[in-house]
């Protein structure tokens, strides 16, 4: 077995540990590269079968290419789609010029944490393809998430089954400990446990694996002849295109082996304040 | 500076790696005291072999500055502002770098005592380890304790640093003090380190680069150290043992294929395999490997993920151990093992946690603690009635239902476990010897008796379906004045009323006619009668309440050996002091009226069935 493959091996170890656990499971979808990695392995280990929902928290400020991508993979792969969204603080016309912490902590840490309690109604897509509001969703206790170690600091301190409680918040002093492949699956009532199959990867293995497998990722991330392409997306009023004139995996790959510019450098939210992201983490942000 | 010439050492270089796919990744953790260095060390690690993001290591001295502090390499890794305000790795952060030879993983696992817990999960993702010994403090309680964990975890390579030399002026018998101490105490543990290195995180020395005030010293740098661990050999060569994971059948998705799922820990399986599950004794063979968008694998290595069929129908689930039949694990109620303790409140005789091994999860409590040690000392051996947080423990432990497994020293990965005290793992251990119980007979028998076992095409689940309940026994003990049958008679009244298929099998009825030719002393025998009688009725998809007290206080574990994988439920008459009190799932007083406890009995019994 070559690296990508323990590390393929380990993520479908823990998606099944999730599946097996958690009654009420859901994965993140943020239609990134990351999370759509995870996506596959999903396939990989349910054996082609996406057996939960995936949860997109749409702050209306996406690229609108992501949920054209979103909503083909889903019908294309016949995934139960559910959508959430902070209506709300939209229609008093949150946006990042209110602060782009502000906007973040409104449009998707509140906007996720409702959309997983089951407090908001949630946009499921139908067997034909069509969304429509569901109202009163059981509240999820195991929710999948992309997030990477190698990322930023505070990432690096996660386990691979993590507890959040009632108010989403994570107790980064006092994590549970965690050996031998031996998982906090156990939860007091109106907790739920973040569960990261990704944990172990880094950027670049990311990019290795979605070359070796061919995955189908969205092409925001590679260069269409204007010499620019996104690093890392989310909403394109906060995510900066770099200059990059990589077209594919492979160039991506090579290109990574050469920068030492952190991989978040084009997230405005990130480079607001040096402990923003432990901040941001901490209430629930992903 | 002197770390530039880091990669014509043959240390590191990140750029041009075209062989990626191929590249090996090391996992190594870091531990010790606290502040004998270890973050500093990774500090300086990342820094001197350039792994650093562009502006990383100005932005922190950057920041340093602006509050007034002295800028440590340890910053660069304890990004938790907390960390940060009180100067000490809360949580074992994980930093990513390259050498020419692989990649690594660095686990950089806290010192401090309130910590343990996150230098354990740390340590037992690692293949290896670094362990920092301060060169002025010399070893501390905690440079024992992680020694002794370490062994415990099954770390095999381990690289002692003796570090801020500097502090003691580079001198090399002071290094030479501590060589001695600490190796002593490894041999006292049967830990074999494989070198000695003195180091200066700080100034940088023996880390990426020799110490030029080392001259004294012939031995690599921290970073030739490194890329000199070995990779474990693969456990291809020993026997094969899968635990099952889950079993899978996507009907709704229009996919028939009943997929058992697990990991292959050790030894390999292909097709056409003839394969047992344990402890249920059911076998059957390969009928196919599965997998999605990649070509069918010719067999498994250990490491892999599994999706396999069978060319039988079974009844199999989460927690057996899928094995060859000529090379089984033990299967027992009783282990004795060591343990490490974790949790706030101790671990105490009489009381119930779960044992997690492998994909089993089973109720566990204390049969006798042989032996507490203090990890920092383990001189000193107490005779504890409890094992407080931080202890290490020889105990045996005796679990509720039979657990496959194999001893640590054989196979490491089935022979580990933790356990889990009410939501939170509290301790984990690793099992040192399988002792026998009393029910290896009745559970032989069962396995032969499954084995030959005539089905109809009626399945459990179509019963169920019928029914709208699993077949379980409900099983009554309390002494016979205790009133315990009045509340059994009202128990099945009160299921079948609800629209349950429940009966009581009184034991009665079984010594009247079925036990009509044997003496009634012979209490095996009449043990055993009782409880293939309830098999076959839990076979027919019943609830079965019995009371036993005719044929004895005979042993529960029996029959319930007897009816496994049918689930036992256990409840008490009478007072709470009862051995048998303790191991029941619920206890009623014998003078509350019959429907009370009924409603008791079934509010517990729905919560059980979850």
């Amino acid at each position: 077995m070559n690296h990508l493959d323990d590390l393929e091996s380990q993520s479908v170890y823990i998606l099944r540990e999730a599946y097996k656990h958690f009654k009420e499971v859901c994965m993140l979808w943020s239609i990134g590269k990351d999370s759509t990695v995870m996506l596959w392995l999903t396939r990989k280990a349910f054996l082609g079968h996406v057996p939960f929902p995936l949860v997109h928290i749409d702050t209306s400020y996406k690229v609108p290419a992501m949920i054209e991508y979103r909503d083909r993979l889903a019908r294309e792969w016949k995934l139960k789609m559910v959508v959430g969204q902070n209506r709300d603080a939209l229609a008093a016309g949150m946006g990042p010029e209110k602060g782009r912490l502000t906007c973040c902590s409104a449009l998707k840490t509140e906007g996720l944490k409702h959309t997983l309690d089951g407090t908001w109604p949630r946009r499921a897509m139908n067997r034909d393809g069509v969304y429509e509001d569901v109202l009163d969703g059981e509240p999820y206790t195991g929710v999948i998430v992309g997030a990477r170690a190698d990322e930023e600091g505070s990432r690096a301190k996660e386990r691979y089954f993590s507890p959040r409680d009632h108010n989403n918040d994570w107790d980064v002093a006092d994590q549970p400990p965690e050996m031998w492949n031996q998982f906090k699956t156990d939860f007091a009532p109106n907790t739920h446990v973040r569960i990261h199959p990704l944990l172990d990867w880094t950027e670049t293995n990311i990019w290795e694996y979605i070359d070796r497998e061919q995955i189908p990722i969205i092409d925001l991330y590679f260069d269409k002849g204007t010499g620019k392409r996104y690093r890392s997306i989310g909403c394109e009023t906060c995510t900066g295109m770099i200059e990059s004139k990589a077209r594919s995996p492979q160039e991506i790959i090579v290109e990574l082996g050469k920068t030492t510019v952190p991989e978040r450098a084009g997230r405005a939210q990130d480079q607001e304040d040096t402990y923003a992201m432990e901040k941001l983490r901490r209430d629930g942000y992903m | 500076m002197r770390w530039k010439s880091s990669a014509a050492m043959g240390t590191c270089n990140m750029a041009d790696d075209q062989n990626s796919t191929e590249r090996q990744t090391m996992n190594v953790v870091i531990v010790g005291h606290v502040d004998h260095g270890k973050s500093t060390l990774v500090g300086r690690l990342l820094a001197d072999t350039n792994t650093l993001g562009d502006g990383k290591l100005e932005k922190v001295q950057e920041t340093c500055r602006r509050s007034g502090k002295q800028f440590e390499y340890a910053f660069l890794l304890d990004a938790l502002e907390e960390e940060q305000g009180q100067g000490i790795t809360i949580d074992a952060a994980r930093v990513f770098f390259r050498t020419d030879l692989r990649d690594y993983i660095i686990i950089d696992a806290p010192g401090h005592i309130e910590f343990l817990k996150n230098m354990v999960t740390g340590a037992a993702r690692a293949e290896a380890a670094v362990l920092l010994i301060d060169a002025k403090e010399g070893v501390q309680e905690n440079s024992r304790r992680h020694g002794y964990l370490l062994s415990m975890l099954g770390i095999k390579q381990i690289v002692v640093a003796v570090n801020k030399i500097d502090l003691v002026d580079y001198d090399e018998h002071a290094f030479r003090a501590i060589v001695e101490e600490y190796q002593e105490f490894l041999s006292g543990i049967g830990v074999e380190p494989l070198r000695f290195i003195p180091v200066s995180a700080r100034e940088g020395d023996n880390i990426a680069a020799p110490g030029e005030r080392l001259h004294w010293y012939e031995g690599p740098t921290i970073l030739q150290a490194l890329d000199g661990l070995k990779k474990a050999a693969t456990d291809a060569e020993l026997p094969l043992r899968m635990p099952v994971q889950d079993v899978y059948k996507f009907n709704e998705a229009g996919d028939d294929r009943r997929i058992v799922a697990g990991r292959i820990e050790s030894g390999t399986l292909k097709q056409g395999d003839e394969v047992l599950f344990l402890p249920s004794g059911k076998r059957s063979h390969v009928a196919s490997l599965e997998v999605f968008s990649a070509p069918t694998p010719e067999r498994l290595t250990p490491g892999e993920c599994a999706s396999i069929t069978l060319t039988e129908q079974l009844f199999v689930s989460r927690g057996e151990l899928l094995c060859h039949p000529q090379a089984k694990p033990h299967v027992s109620t009783r282990l004795k093992v060591n343990l490490f303790w974790l949790g706030k409140a101790p671990m105490e005789p009489g009381k119930r946690y779960k044992l997690k091994l492998a994909t089993s999860a089973v109720e566990v409590t204390i049969d006798s603690i042989d032996r507490v040690l203090d990890a920092s000392e383990l001189g000193s051996s107490s005779d504890k009635a409890q094992i407080e947080r931080h202890d290490v423990a020889e105990l045996t432990l005796r679990t509720r239902k039979p657990v496959a497994f194999d001893l640590s020293a054989e196979l490491e990965s089935t022979g580990r476990f933790v356990i889990v005290d009410g939501y939170d793992i509290a301790g984990g251990g690793i099992v040192r010897e399988a002792l026998r119980d009393n029910l290896e007979t009745r559970r032989l028998e069962r396995q032969l008796r499954d084995m030959e076992w005539v089905r109809g095409d009626v399945t459990p689940a179509m019963r169920e379906e019928l029914t709208g309940h699993e077949a379980a026994m409900i099983m009554f003990s309390g002494s016979s004045e205790a009133g315990k049958h009045d509340v059994a008679r009202a128990l099945e009244a009160a299921l079948v009323k609800a629209g349950n298929h429940a009966y009581l099998l009184d034991g009665k009825n079984v010594v009247l006619g079925i036990d009509a030719d044997i003496a009634f002393d012979d209490i095996d025998e009449l043990v055993r009668r009782f409880g293939e009688v309830a098999n076959i009725l839990l076979d027919a998809g019943l609830l079965v309440i019995s009371t036993t007290n005719v044929i004895g206080l005979a042993d529960h574990r029996q029959i319930a050996t007897q009816i496994a994988p049918a689930p036992m439920f256990l409840v008490h008459v009478g007072a709470k002091s009862d051995e048998l009190a303790d191991r029941a799932d619920v206890c009623i007083d014998g003078k509350v009226a019959p429907k009370e406890g009924v409603a008791t009995i079934l509010a517990a019994f729905t919560n059980s069935a979850g």
